[in-house]
């Protein structure tokens, strides 16, 4: 009894004296949690983004990063440089999203939420095996020019590599969050998200919005598929972060744009932590649940998420 | 006003048809409203009042017959390209959205309006800050009209119904319409909030110059406010005319109160 304990206090306090007594290595566990927890938010983003303006879980958002990446590494293979690949892969992106509106959303128009769910299924499997017909199933390794090297700074030792792909991502979701709170677009969205019917009346064009919801989906999908593809090169596994994504929604709110970033964020910092230093009390891997028992904690205390819109329902 | 046609009247629906399936909810009718006009339009229930409103709305798209606003027809439009025309309008239900403040409603009511670059937009700066404040301007105005200045924060779906109601008449306000269409404004309202929509509509009506389309059941109101009335019934326009000619009418009461068989 005693032991058992004194091995629930050291796990509870030991772990902080670590942090305290190595400020420099915390310092380093924050970098690289914050670092993939911008990754989560962007890959986020983009279901939040489809979400609001359509009230349908993309399932295929996961895919869409892989398809992403898979043709710009495609492109590349097949000696397309970089310069004209990236635009190329934006275009594939944006048509993708043109393709979806017309084929699979404008004749689903007005169905239940579970049928259009059902299509993101389908498209799902679509985007997968036609990304492999297009590219091959290997895994390809995908050189953005930034070396997997560390330096260090005021004895802090920082990975190149991580730390672009975390500013490249911080600029983007800035970039998105701006865009989608301040603009006449991000209104309309706002709109459209609430009440379809009166979003027309209003005069907001349903499908322009759709194709632009989608495209940016694709944009991020594509910065997502870029960042993870450099890090662990790129195959299907690609697509399961999308399953790292949902706590982060939970987290966060399905419907707020901030509540990605900061749910991204947070989970990301979150598992580092907990990986580091409390994995070793229960043996390790803490990483791969430890998010989802997060989300599942959040659940009971606050449903709608940090930001989400409250949940009024008149009795 | 605008528009070179300008003479004729501002919204003819030429003889248009709607049916649902076997149900023909619009039977060729065919009115016309002129500029400046009231227009109320009665029936009795399933009559097709609604469907006529979703028509010129582009809601609906008629089987056939043609709608022409100012002249031109515009019969097959989408609705959002209706309401870039100028035309307006409100729901029955009322369609508010509901986990917006009320200021951010009525704003979204002015996306019609708004024009020039997204990205100055989004930095908020020069010509659009200039465009964001008229903007606000314009919506501020309606606010006070409609006399909502205490909720302008308040979520607009913790609203009561009849100020719903009344928020959603500033947000088709916000637009600057030149036809307005509303579908029963008074619904579900007591007298006190029936009176001051009335007063309201008047007001609107008599200080933007706006032609104004609405369906209405209380024929208190109908005779209050409409220069005209236009009765439906079973999808056919039965009656047309001044409101006391179109209440006395033989067709009209025998639609609503059943032909007596003496």
């Amino acid at each position: 009894m005693m032991e058992l304990l004194a091995a629930l206090a050291s796990g509870l306090v030991s772990p902080f004296a670590e942090m305290a007594g190595s400020p420099r290595f915390l310092i380093e566990v924050l970098i690289g949690g914050i670092s993939s927890g911008l990754l989560y938010s962007l890959v986020a983003l983009g279901f939040v983004l489809i979400f609001k303006a359509s009230g349908v879980f993309n399932f295929a958002q996961g895919v869409m990063v892989l398809f992403a990446a898979l043709t710009l590494v495609g492109l590349m293979e097949r000696g397309v440089p970089v310069a004209l690949a990236l635009p190329l892969t934006v275009l594939v992106m944006i048509g993708l999203a043109f393709a979806i509106e017309r084929i699979v959303l404008r004749p689903l128009v007005n169905q239940e939420h579970i049928i259009l769910f059902m299509a993101t299924i389908g498209l799902n499997f679509f985007l997968e095996g036609f990304g492999e017909m297009l590219w091959g199933a290997n895994v390809k390794k995908l050189d953005v020019g930034v070396p997997d090297t560390s330096f260090t700074v005021a004895g802090i030792l920082v990975n190149r590599l991580e730390i672009s792909a975390a500013l490249t991502a911080a600029v983007l979701v800035t970039i998105l969050g701006i865009f989608f709170q301040r603009t006449r677009i991000g209104r309309a969205l706002r709109a459209v998200a609430d009440d379809h019917q009166a979003a027309l009346s209003i005069g907001i064009p349903l499908k322009t919005i759709w194709v632009i919801v989608w495209s940016v989906a694709g944009l991020v999908a594509l910065a997502a598929g870029i960042m993870w593809g450099a890090k662990s090169g790129v195959q299907f596994s690609l697509s399961l972060i999308a399953l790292k994504s949902l706590p982060v929604l939970i987290l966060g709110g399905f419907t707020s744009v901030p509540g990605a970033i900061v749910g991204g964020i947070i989970i990301g910092v979150g598992e580092k932590l907990a990986e580091v230093y409390w994995g070793p009390l229960v043996g390790g891997a803490i990483e791969n649940w430890f998010a989802y028992v997060l989300a599942l904690a959040f659940l009971l205390v606050r449903p709608q998420g940090l930001f989400g819109e409250r949940i009024i329902e008149r009795v | 006003m605008s528009g070179a046609p300008g003479a004729g009247p501002l919204l003819e629906v030429d003889a248009i048809s709607v049916s649902f399936g076997a149900v023909l909810a619009l039977n060729r009718v065919s009115l016309a409203i002129a500029r400046g006009e009231i227009v109320a339009i009665i029936g009795p229930n399933g009559a097709g009042k609604t469907t006529l409103l979703n028509v010129v709305s582009g809601f609906y798209h008629p089987s056939e017959g043609r709608i022409l606003f100012d002249g031109t027809e515009r019969t097959n439009l989408r609705p959002w390209e209706v309401a870039a025309l100028g035309i307006a309008r409100t729901f029955q239900n009322v369609a508010l959205f509901k986990g917006m403040s009320v200021l951010d409603n009525i704003m979204t009511g002015r996306l019609v309006k708004m024009k020039g670059s997204i990205l100055l937009e989004a930095i908020y700066w020069g010509p659009a800050m200039k465009q964001e404040m008229a903007h606000r301007a314009a919506v501020e105005r309606i606010i006070d009209f409609l006399e909502i200045e205490a909720i302008r924060k308040t979520p607009a779906g913790r609203l009561p119904y009849g100020l719903q109601k009344r928020v959603e008449l500033a947000r088709a306000l916000a637009a600057e319409p030149t036809l307005l269409l509303l579908d029963e404004p008074m619904a579900g309202m007591n007298v006190e909030e029936k009176e001051d929509m009335c007063r309201f509509i008047l007001d609107v009506h008599d200080e933007f110059g706006t032609t104004i389309a609405l369906i209405e059941h209380d024929m208190s109101v109908v005779m209050d406010i409409s220069d005209r009335v236009v009765a439906l019934d079973y999808g056919r326009k039965i009656a047309d005319g001044p409101p006391h000619a179109v209440r006395t009418d033989r067709v009209v009461l025998d639609a609503y109160l059943g032909v007596a068989h003496a």
